[in-house]
């Protein structure tokens, strides 16, 4: 016996003895990712065609300052100071000297051109692994020159996917409700503008009251709650045509419409017979389906992107808390079990994850959660805030936050945040009104 | 019938003979090299090997003249077989278990087992095994410098015994190192098995000639994307720290190396 276990061993620890070693890496540092974003080159005709079309002395320059500051808002990459950069963009673009950019600890570099080309304006651009000294990527986009903000957004969207591995989230948009005047006497506008806070536009005149704007998962239609003779209606908005129409009058307390995944029903709480339960609209033939029915609140439904489930909160429980059921309203759970109350439960669009609002002790927090409630993680807490929506990939939220009035009852706004999935970068979206509700498009270009 | 039964009994003691001695030689091809088994059951040496280091000396005199018995010796006693367990997953354990097992061995008898095969191990994990003899000389050598400085060289036989891999000290210099190199894509999905094997040549100075993913064809699958991006990463990291800080000594232990960058425990959180 003892023979064999000596053979055995002969046999198996050789192996062992002769392997190669092995080191495991499981921790790294989470600094944003040097990135040196050089100035794309215009050549001078084309540079004083743009001046004079769009007013821009250096179009490169600006839309390299667009990617610049993308990338730098997302926390994950540092845009390193342009003040450092030792080779021209002209050359750059054609060749970089590794070793210059190497020096300014650059780990990633984007260089490219734009030109003006048959009307339009024609963007190069070439994302290079200053370490490895190889070509990562090299794409060029031709659009109309009054797109130009745009195509920095492209740009980002295309390198962020490429270094990070997931889907941009910069060539979007963000609708909200815009509020102007006394807490008493507000007035809401719907308003749209692009993820960075530029291209801001009103889309209603403020006449009515607005609520719970949502963007469609799949298109540029958008949802939303308006009071007319103080009734709730539902509209539909398609932003690229500015078409407008009217999905219903709803009895009673109807609250945030939102929009399946395929964008061809949308799902919503509304009060009949004094009960408040979801129900679902088909958008062709305006057919209506009960989804819940209990004696208790079941509002704020939100769909999880392969349309299999609902997640809504309710206070069955007694008190408010999140649940998950199938989309035919059968096979409720509840996921959250934390101490306070739970609300605006949203699924995420990679499906991994619910975003909520929590309220604990008098202070409200935004946080995730997973699909079965387990591994709750409180982003962000604050005096008053709610309603996040998720970025398209999934990997921020935006959210807004209303701040504490005096005893005068001044010192009240309301503003736009976004925070990440590591709850760090968390930075206010500058809006020129107050703003509330907001919902995140998905990507434009895809 | 006699005679049958005699052919029947023979074949069949036969068969038993082979399936005893002969088997796992043919199983595997014979790693011919008696003196490793003494080696390789040491693991468990590494661990109490510093208490017991200053009668090392006297235990090697023993094998030098004993170099036949040792193996025998080394396997009868009962207090082995339970080290046996213990010292094969050793490699991969860490500190606190190697601690606990020094505290729990004070038994002489051990120690002397322990203490021969340390010596030849470490020998193994520097030059070639080939002569055992050789190496039993070098470590009796080695032990008997170990007179002047016992604890010194009871450390120098830690790092060497430690299964030809790093000691824990060089792992965690060149693992600091890389730690402050590495830029985790922090866009990376926390729940997918994302682990990045990464092959390495080097040179003697710690710098790098080769670098092979070992999972290389997963890097232009469709759907890998994120695999590509930690890929990437990980080969940065490589080049953004070389010369790598390998110890001064051992280049054949190190001259190839596998980095395992696994980063599930920093995007949880």
């Amino acid at each position: 016996m003892i023979l064999r276990y000596l053979f055995i061993l002969l046999i198996l620890l050789p192996i062992k003895a002769f392997a190669v070693i092995e080191v495991d890496i499981t921790r790294g540092n989470l600094n944003p990712l040097p990135v040196a974003v050089s100035p794309l080159s215009t050549d001078k005709k084309s540079k004083n065609i743009f001046k004079e079309i769009l007013k821009k002395d250096n179009i490169g320059a600006e839309i390299s300052a667009i990617v610049e500051n993308n990338l730098k808002q997302s926390g994950l990459f540092n845009p390193l100071n342009k003040d450092a950069f030792l080779q021209k963009p002209d050359i750059a673009n054609l060749k970089p000297r590794f070793e210059d950019w190497n020096l300014i600890k650059a780990q990633a570099l984007i260089t490219g051109k734009v030109t003006f080309v048959d009307e339009k304006l024609r963007v190069e651009f070439r994302l290079w692994d200053v370490l490895a000294g190889k070509e990562m990527m090299a794409l060029a986009f031709t659009t109309v020159p009054s797109n130009w903000r745009r195509v920095g957004h492209i740009i980002t969207d295309k390198v962020y996917q490429r270094l990070t591995g997931e889907k941009g989230y910069f060539d979007t948009r963000i609708i909200y409700v815009a509020e102007e005047g006394p807490k008493t006497k507000r007035i809401k506008k719907l308003a749209i503008m692009d993820q960075d806070g530029f291209n801001n536009k009103f889309l209603t005149l403020g006449n009515e009251l607005v609520l719970t704007p949502r963007f469609s998962p799949t298109n540029q239609m958008v949802t939303y709650l308006s009071y007319f003779r103080n009734l709730p209606r539902v509209y539909l908005l398609d932003i690229e045509t500015g078409l407008q129409e009217v999905v219903g009058d709803f009895p009673g307390m109807t609250f945030a419409p939102r929009f399946s995944p395929n964008g061809k029903k949308i799902i919503m709480s509304f009060a009949k017979d004094g009960n408040s339960d979801i129900y679902t609209m088909d958008l062709e033939n305006r057919i209506v389906e009960r989804i819940t029915n209990h004696p208790s609140i079941d509002t704020s439904p939100s769909y999880s992107p392969d349309g299999k489930y609902i997640t809504f909160n309710s206070d069955r429980s007694k008190y408010q808390q999140i649940y998950v059921m199938k989309s035919n309203g059968k096979d409720v759970k509840r996921i959250s079990f934390g101490s306070g109350l739970y609300g605006t439960p949203v699924w995420s669009p990679r499906g991994d994850l619910i975003a909520f609002t929590k309220l604990h002790k008098g202070k409200f927090y935004i946080g995730v959660m997973r699909t079965d409630g387990s591994g709750e993680r409180l982003l962000t807490e604050n005096f008053y805030q709610e309603a996040p929506s998720w970025s398209p990939n999934g990997r921020v939220l935006i959210f807004y936050r209303e701040t504490k009035t005096n005893s005068k009852g001044e010192g009240f706004s309301a503003k736009l945040w976004s925070i990440d999935l590591t709850g760090y970068n968390e930075k206010m979206v500058d809006t020129k009104t107050d703003a509330s509700d907001p919902s995140w498009s998905s990507l434009l270009s895809n | 019938m006699n005679r049958n039964i005699a052919i029947s009994f023979g074949l069949h003691t036969l068969l038993v003979i082979i399936t005893a001695m002969s088997l796992p030689f043919l199983a595997k091809k014979p790693i011919d090299l008696p003196p490793i088994v003494s080696v390789e059951l040491i693991q468990i040496t590494d661990k109490t090997n510093i208490p017991f280091a200053p009668k090392a000396k006297k235990i090697i005199e023993k094998v030098k003249k004993e170099e036949k018995k040792l193996v025998s010796e080394q396997a009868p006693p009962k207090a082995v077989k339970k080290q046996k367990p213990d010292a094969i997953p050793l490699p991969d354990k860490k500190i606190e278990k190697i601690k606990k097992i020094k505290d729990e061995k004070q038994n002489p008898k051990k120690v002397e087992t322990e203490v021969k095969q340390i010596s030849e191990f470490e020998k193994k994990d520097l030059f070639d095994t080939n002569n055992i003899a050789a190496l039993i000389d070098k470590s009796k050598v080695e032990s008997a410098e170990t007179n002047k400085k016992l604890d010194k060289i009871t450390q120098d036989q830690d790092k060497s015994i430690d299964f030809g891999g790093l000691s824990l000290s060089e792992e965690d210099a060149l693992k600091a190192q890389i730690f402050g190199c590495w830029s985790i894509p922090l866009g990376l999905p926390y729940n997918e098995n994302l682990l990045v094997r990464i092959r390495l040549q080097l040179k003697p100075d710690g710098s790098i000639i080769k670098t092979e993913i070992i999972d290389h064809a997963r890097m232009n699958k469709p759907g890998q994307g994120f695999y590509k991006v930690l890929a990437e990463s990980a080969l940065r990291a490589i080049k953004l720290c070389q010369p790598l800080r390998v110890p001064s000594k051992g280049y054949e232990r190190w001259k190839e190396l596998q980095l395992n960058f696994d980063a599930r425990e920093m995007l949880e959180g």
